[in-house]
């Protein structure tokens, strides 16, 4: 279903990190949330590419350092085939003709005291253009296509509803014709039956105008419904990326596993029966995250190399990149089958999960001591596999 | 879950034609409208519906927090045998956090930011019974252990912002449950938090509810939290009731076309990827403009295999179509069956 024909969007190695001031009269820099720590991507040309991960974990910081809204502290992002992050505000400029932003909250992000007119039009405005025919009939025409009544140019954002106020704002996103559209939860706000809407909405555009979308989202099952490809962050890092089909029926990195488990599926029967993974605690600290692999203090997998090595971002298969030094396939059903097309596969350590009671646990890593070896105090497992009831 | 010695016949658990309307400078907020519902002990009930459907006004008007001096409350809600509506101000106050409790969305908007969650655990036992400051701490500590939090004794001396969300909405059920409530609402416990502190909080409300035989009301906007933790689901839509029925039943068998709307608009992971969702076309309806028909029929699909304008002009009743099963809508039973089955067919991927 991608349509590769060429790169839009392709980010090298993304810091960004902000300053964190202690609370003295005269604040002083204390420390540092590295917010995005070394994130790389490219997204092709009518392709979608989902960003999935906890909250917390960096994706809108991503999201805003590839329009340049946040400056990046270090790395290179190209959009279109030109590296932006060297340029000034004022050399930035053409590029928001190419790459175009929707926010989360429909409530906030439009001005409630400009006419949706007004609001729609903005791009025009700001880059000088005059589209054929005037801004107003191209205006209407945008609201005709996002689906709202033209006639209703001249009104507020209050007198519309969230939906509504979410075409608002992919109606001003799609006036310039961008190649890339950067969206940031678009949809997280929205009631089921109009977040569906959206989605389609997205997605009729895609083909029409054959955007590229940076699509981020907590919800997984969003995600699958509109992405090509996926990115799972955690912590500032990228944990795993790969074709849609891989990630959500193939994952290999433990955190893959776990987010996939946790979310509920709208069946009863199966969620009643389905075994899970339970996560313990919460995302770290991003001031000061955990040494070596930043999942390392809720994984299940962690091993003593967990806490001294980074691991890096390899491609294991076409397309797929997994940041783990001890990947598994599927848990625990199925096990087989996929351990088995991944061994084929030379260069790929595979470990077969074990029960959790042998598994040197996160918690025991953290009181490492001097040797090396886990002392003896018995520590919760890390994984319970099914439910309790 | 065993029942004690009581009449079959009353619930533990009976809201009896409750309205809620607020009247406001832009007209009469029909909140809610002729509710009705009841729970037996120990049981889950979801309560579904979108934004703006009446689902936290419901809440409210059980733990009897709605202002009457800013709203009409009418009907009846009886809680084991005692009238709630009825009830004056301290005697609801006095039931409040002893055998009823509530978990809200946002867990800082009901914890002081200014005091020590243990000061906090505390102050709720005390409200409902006295004890020395010593064994009211050791009583609250024991409670932040067993909702799960790390490092407990540490923790009972943190401030609210010193927690993660996960952590405070631990807080939050510790205090609920604090009193031994017989009741827990829950509005919304787990919006606000990730997915993987979600399956922990939905696991540790159902352990907990397993552990002391409480009754929950669960308010959700999301399916897959109903399919995971509710015994019975009520689907609300513009101030009412339309479908009520076991989880499994829901699920299996929708009847009312607005369930099946919601049932159609969700991704799903454990499917095959459709090319395109289906989603409910239209908005919800404004409350102070509900439609006088039925409240879905702008949204309906079916609306006009309904003869006579029927769906425009009537507002259709809740009546039982199966045992335990309830739908508000016009359509024959057959034909919203049939509908339903199509419907459910296409979506998993039939024919
Ligand atoms: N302007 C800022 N100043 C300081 N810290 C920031 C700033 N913006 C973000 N952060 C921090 O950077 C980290 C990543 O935040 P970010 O908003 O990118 O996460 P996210 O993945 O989008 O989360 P969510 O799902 O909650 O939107 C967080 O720890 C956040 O507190
Ligand atoms: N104090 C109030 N004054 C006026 N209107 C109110 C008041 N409280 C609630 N409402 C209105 O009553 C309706 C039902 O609100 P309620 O909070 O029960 O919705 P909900 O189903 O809980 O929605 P959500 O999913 O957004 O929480 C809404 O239209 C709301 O605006
Ligand atoms: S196994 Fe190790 S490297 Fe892999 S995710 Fe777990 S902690 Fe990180
Ligand atoms: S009563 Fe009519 S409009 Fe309402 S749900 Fe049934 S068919 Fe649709
Ligand atoms: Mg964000
Ligand atoms: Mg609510």
């Amino acid at each position: 279903m991608t349509t590769e024909t060429g790169e839009i969007l392709r980010v090298s190695d993304l810091r960004t990190y902000f300053p964190v001031r202690s609370h003295a009269l005269i604040p002083r820099v204390i420390g540092q949330v590295k917010a995005v720590d070394g994130v790389s991507f490219q997204v092709g040309s009518a392709e979608t590419l989902g960003l999935v991960g906890e909250s917390g974990s960096g994706k809108t910081t991503v999201a805003r350092s590839v329009l340049m809204l946040v400056r990046p502290t270090s790395g290179q992002i190209v959009i279109d085939g030109q590296e932006i992050t060297h340029l000034s505000p004022k050399a930035l400029m053409p590029m928001r003709r190419k790459a175009q932003m929707i926010f989360q909250d429909p409530y906030n992000a439009l001005n409630p005291r400009h006419t949706v007119g007004g609001i729609i039009g903005a791009p025009y405005r700001i880059q000088g253009i005059e589209p054929p025919g005037g801004v107003r009939a191209a205006v209407q025409a945008l609201m005709e296509r996002v689906g709202l009544n033209p006639e209703h140019y001249n009104r507020y954002p209050n007198e519309f509803s969230g939906g509504q106020r979410q075409r608002i704002g992919i109606a001003r996103a799609i006036a310039l014709r961008p190649k890339l559209i950067v969206c940031d939860e678009p949809v997280s706000a929205l009631d089921v039956s109009i977040q569906a809407q959206i989605i389609n909405l997205l997605r009729d555009l895609q083909q029409e105008f054959g955007l590229s979308y940076l699509f981020v989202a907590h919800d997984l099952a969003v995600v699958r419904q509109i992405s090509h490809r996926v990115a799972v962050m955690y912590l500032g890092h990228l944990m795993e990326m790969a074709p849609r089909e891989t990630i959500y029926a193939a994952p290999l990195h433990p955190y893959t596993h776990s987010l996939l488990s946790a979310v509920p599926i709208p069946d009863p029967k199966l969620q009643k029966e389905r075994s899970r993974i339970m996560l313990e605690g919460d995302l770290p600290s991003p001031i000061n995250p955990p040494s070596g692999c930043v999942f390392r203090t809720r994984c299940f997998q962690a091993q003593e190399r967990c806490s001294v090595e980074v691991p890096p971002l390899i491609e294991v298969a076409p397309g797929h990149q997994v940041a783990c030094h001890f990947p598994v396939a599927t848990l625990p059903a199925g096990i087989e089958t996929a351990l088995a097309t991944l061994e084929n596969q030379p260069g790929v350590p595979v470990r077969r999960p074990q029960p959790a009671g042998d598994q040197v646990s996160s918690a025991q890593l953290d009181r490492l001591p001097a040797d090396g070896r886990p002392d003896s105090t018995p520590v919760r497992p890390k994984v319970r596999v099914g439910r309790s009831r | 879950m065993t029942t004690p010695d009581r009449p079959a016949e009353q619930p533990f658990l009976e809201i009896k034609d409750l309205s809620v309307a607020f009247p406001t400078e832009d007209g009469l907020v029909r909140a809610v409208e002729g509710v009705s519902l009841s729970i037996e002990r120990g049981r889950t009930l979801a309560i579904v519906g979108e934004s703006g459907s009446g689902k936290s006004v419901t809440a409210q008007a059980i733990m009897g927090l709605i202002d009457r001096k800013v709203a009409k409350v009418t009907g009846e809600i009886w809680l084991d045998g005692q009238e709630l509506i009825g009830l004056p101000a301290n005697e609801l106050q006095a039931l409040r956090g002893g055998k009823v409790a509530m978990i809200f969305q946002d867990p800082m908007s009901s914890l002081h930011p200014f005091y020590r969650v243990g000061d906090q655990i505390t102050e709720a036992i005390n409200a409902h019974r006295s004890m020395r400051a010593k064994a009211a701490r050791a009583i609250a500590l024991e409670m932040l252990r067993r909702v799960g939090i790390p490092a407990a004794d540490r923790r009972i001396d943190d401030y609210p912002h010193q927690l993660s969300g996960g952590m405070r909405q631990r807080v939050m059920i510790a205090m609920a449950l604090i009193n031994a409530p017989e009741l827990l609402i829950a509005d919304e416990p787990t919006t606000a938090l990730d997915v993987t502190v979600q399956a922990q909080i939905l696991e540790l409300i159902a352990s907990l509810q397993g552990e002391f035989g409480i009754t929950v009301i669960m308010i959700t906007h999301d399916l897959g939290i109903v399919a995971d933790v509710a015994d019975d689901v009520a689907v609300m839509y513009g101030g009412r009731i339309v479908e009520v029925a076991s989880t499994g039943v829901l699920y299996a068998q929708p009847e009312m076309p607005y369930t099946l709307g919601l049932l159609s608009s969700i991704p799903r992971m454990d499917r095959e990827l459709s090319a395109r969702l289906e989603p409910i076309p239209g908005n919800p309806p404004s409350p102070i403009q509900l439609p006088p028909g039925c409240v879905f029929q702008p949204r309906c699909t079916y609306s006009d295999r309904v003869a006579g304008g029927t769906c425009l002009n009537v507002r259709p009743d809740l009546l039982e179509t199966a045992p335990g099963h309830l739908v508000r809508c016009h359509l024959p039973a057959e034909e919203r069956r049939q509908i339903s089955q199509g419907v459910l067919n296409v979506l998993a991927g039939g024919s």
